[in-house]
């Protein structure tokens, strides 16, 4: 009976939009708060959550939830953790809750009051709503003293979330596989990179560049060269919204994904895209089946620990023909404190002792750690004293902030959703009719026409 | 104390009925009028799906709707669906009659064509992905039998994708069509069959002149749960391909709009227009087949 179909279709639409309802019970109490914390936001309510030292940290207690998206190490390595956390803070009692579709789920709860004491600010919340839903951690001119990429998620000068791990993005690639392939130097200029490719295809079994299209958020990772591509950190949130023409030939947009679509063009991706395995794709990197993927650096310690050899996995800037090559540095989630969290002391002790003392940042989370002066990871020591910089992204301008996104949602371009890179790749193989420069047209006409409106909204 | 008793009879009739009434229609209205009634409401909004403030728009969410063809676009996918719809509800009636008469192992069989009715939609979806990778099941299949020329990469080729989808439909939702046809058939009297035998009738003629007519009605049910099943197609495609590829359908759309666009208002809108396409489709069906009796 297809008739189900329909049912499961607009059930899922009316069951999600029954569970949002239920936040308009919720608005007056969110309100409250907002207006609470807006009025708190110069004075006393900011340091009221400021984590003690010394003796005082005897004196915290209760019991906290924490809510993390790692379901992998959950049971291990945070049970460790929080053992280790009792040390310093022996009357807290830390709970874990680990979620495995995060951004989906949490979304969900927060529209609710009960979704943790410590969390994950979600990405898709958009930015001016966080003190809604957030404890404020401090002032950003406080903090900035201590952390790194506050900026992505601080509202009116003040921070509501740390990063737990800063990502650097570019390539992942086998080493041994480049060795075979004959490349001795690692390939800085598109021509190189595209040259690279083309020796492991014909000298290696390896698939020379591996797309992941199937799963696709993997595709989405690309958006994050875009960076180094511009090979200037104030283009991605200065230079782009400032601009009408985001895809035309030339513009960082068009000479990024151009990379893909050659690549897809030439058959230097894998067989049949439609089908890849986001879970195996891992191990044939690691184990020399697959030459390069484009991710960022969380997913090398996953790799590694499944290659037989780990220094077989190295690490390279996306190539760019900008005269300098940098490499973007970007929160991973960041770490919050809920709202309506029972015992907010308690959840900010954890909140500082997770970044600062945990190790994760640079262990489990495979980044560099916000806390400033940490040493580099392993893996990024190589770079030192090269030519290859390592930045973080320009903010916005002053009342601009959030603009990329609004445009972003505005056109449906999807910067940082697969739709329009699957596009691309269907396109280079032939799946589609549209040429590459048809795509970037499309894409910077609805580009030109969402900026317009909110360029004159704001 | 009150005692149940005391009422009249005509009162604890009353009384029982609204008590037992009373938990489906509580359950009714919270999870299905509820949410509608919202959704009709937000699609009247430019919600983000989260943020405090909903703002009216009016009519606009719908102008958009209809003015941007690539919206509708969308609605091709739905004839592939729509095809093997009979393709579907053919087979279901070929076996609900086949097994319907004496055959051997007749339960098994039965329990066979069902049980893909029982399995989750999503489990479904990974059996078939793994059916139709270019090493998976199907090729493998099609090597055995010597056809290795007929291997091909089902979701990769364009012209295939969709056949292929909806061939995963057809093979999850046959068995619910044919049970359906099955008990419908079984409420046909034996003397029936009895009567015709003695005239002469074979199985063709039986299931021509009997069974037909006899389920003329079921038929049409079932075409216009179909119609609109194929109208609203969601899952399958969602979990294999996710609407990529030239397989999305409207529904796919809607979602990426309500969830990775944040645009909850306009997705609302869809979700209306394709509620009311539902219904327009089940009107018009129901007034041409009453005239064609």
């Amino acid at each position: 009976m297809k008739k189900t179909k329909a049912v499961t279709g607009l059930a899922t639409l009316t069951l999600m939009a029954g569970l949002f309802s239920g936040c308009s019970s919720n608005n007056n109490n969110a309100t409250n708060a907002a207006a609470t914390n807006a009025g708190g936001n110069t004075g006393t309510a900011v340091e009221a959550t400021a984590a003690p030292e010394g003796d005082a940290a005897k004196d915290i207690k209760g019991d906290i939830t924490v809510i993390t998206q790692r379901t992998d190490i959950v049971d291990t390595v945070f049970k460790d953790y929080a053992a280790k956390f009792n040390e310093k803070y022996p009357n807290v009692k830390v709970n874990f809750e680990a979620l495995s579709n995060y951004e989906d789920q949490i979304k969900i709860r927060m529209s609710t009051s009960d979704y943790g004491d410590v969390l994950l600010l979600p990405t898709s919340v958009a930015i001016k709503d966080l003190p809604d839903f957030f404890e404020p951690l401090g002032k950003k001119s406080d903090l900035e003293q201590q952390y790194t990429g506050l900026e992505e998620r601080t509202v009116d000068g003040i921070s509501y979330g740390i990063p737990i791990t800063v990502n650097f993005s570019g390539v992942i690639y086998n080493k041994q596989v480049f060795k075979d392939a004959g490349v001795t130097e690692v390939p800085r200029t598109f021509d190189q990179f595209s040259a690279a490719l083309k020796s492991i295809k014909e000298k290696t079994d390896a698939v020379p560049l591996y797309t992941n299209y199937a799963a696709g958020w993997t595709l989405t990772q690309w958006e994050a060269d875009l960076a180094t591509v511009a090979g200037d950190r104030e283009y991605v949130n200065i230079g782009q919204v400032a601009s009408d023409d985001n895809f035309v030939p030339g513009q960082p947009h068009y000479e990024l994904y151009k990379v893909m679509y050659d690549a897809a063009k030439e058959g230097l991706i894998e067989e049949d895209p439609t089908t890849t395995d986001w879970e195996s794709s891992k191990a044939d990197l690691a184990n020399g089946k697959i030459g390069t993927m484009i991710l960022g650096s969380w997913a090398i310690g996953q790799i590694k620990g499944l290659a037989a050899n780990p220094d077989d996995v190295g690490f390279m800037p996306f190539p760019t023909n900008a005269d300098k090559i940098l490499v973007p540095l970007s929160d991973d989630y960041n770490l919050g404190v809920s709202i309506h969290s029972k015992n907010k002391e308690a959840a900010r002790a954890w909140v500082d002792w997770f970044i600062n003392e945990s190790g994760y940042p640079t262990t489990e989370g495979g980044g560099m750690s916000p806390v400033k002066g940490a040493e580099l990871p392993e893996i990024l020591k190589q770079f030192e004293g090269t030519d290859i910089t390592f930045d973080t992204l320009a903010p916005a301008k002053a009342g601009e902030e959030g603009w990329v996104d609004a445009i972003d949602k505005e056109a449906e371009i999807g910067l940082w959703q697969p739709d329009f890179k699957k596009v691309i790749i269907e396109a280079a193989i032939g799946n589609r009719k549209q040429s590459y420069d048809d795509i970037m047209k499309e894409l910077n006409d609805k580009w030109k026409a969402a900026r317009a409106k909110i360029v004159t909204a704001k | 104390m009150p005692k149940l008793s005391n009422l009249s009879y005509k009162n604890q009739r009353i009384l029982i009925i609204f008590l037992f009434s009373l938990v489906p229609v509580v359950l009714l209205l919270t999870f299905s009028y509820l949410p509608v009634f919202k959704m009709f409401q937000y699609s009247f909004t430019s919600w983000n799906g989260l943020s405090k403030n909903m703002e009216y728009i009016g009519f606009d969410n719908y102008k958009t709707i209809f003015t941007k063809p690539e919206y509708f676009a969308v609605f091709k996918v739905s004839l592939y669906y729509f095809f093997a719809t009979f393709v579907q509800m053919g087979l279901a009636l070929y076996f609900a009659t086949i097994l319907s008469f004496n055959v051997r192992l007749k339960n098994w069989f039965k329990g066979i064509l069902f049980f893909p009715t029982l399995l989750n939609g999503v489990a479904i979806g990974f059996i078939f992905l793994f059916f139709f990778k270019p090493e998976g099941t199907l090729n493998t299949i099609l090597d055995l039998l010597g056809l290795t020329s007929l291997q091909q990469k089902w979701l990769l080729n364009p012209q295939l994708i969709n056949v292929s989808l909806a061939f995963a439909s057809v093979w999850r939702y046959m068995g619910m069509n044919f049970i359906i046809f099955l008990g419908a058939i079984s409420s046909i009297g034996s003397d029936i069959y009895e009567a015709s035998e003695i005239d002469g009738a074979n199985r063709w003629h039986q299931f021509r002149h009997i069974i037909i007519p006899s389920i003329k009605r079921i038929l049409q049910l079932n075409l216009i749960l179909a119609v609109s099943g194929a109208i609203g197609v969601f899952e399958i495609p969602y979990v294999m391909t996710g609407g990529s590829n030239g397989s999305g359908t409207f529904v796919i759309q809607t979602v990426d709009v309500a969830f990775k666009y944040s645009k909850l208002g306009l997705a609302s809108a869809m979700a209306v227009v394709l509620l009311g396409i539902v219904i327009l489709v089940t009107i018009l069906q129901r007034i041409l087949i009453k005239e064609e009796k």
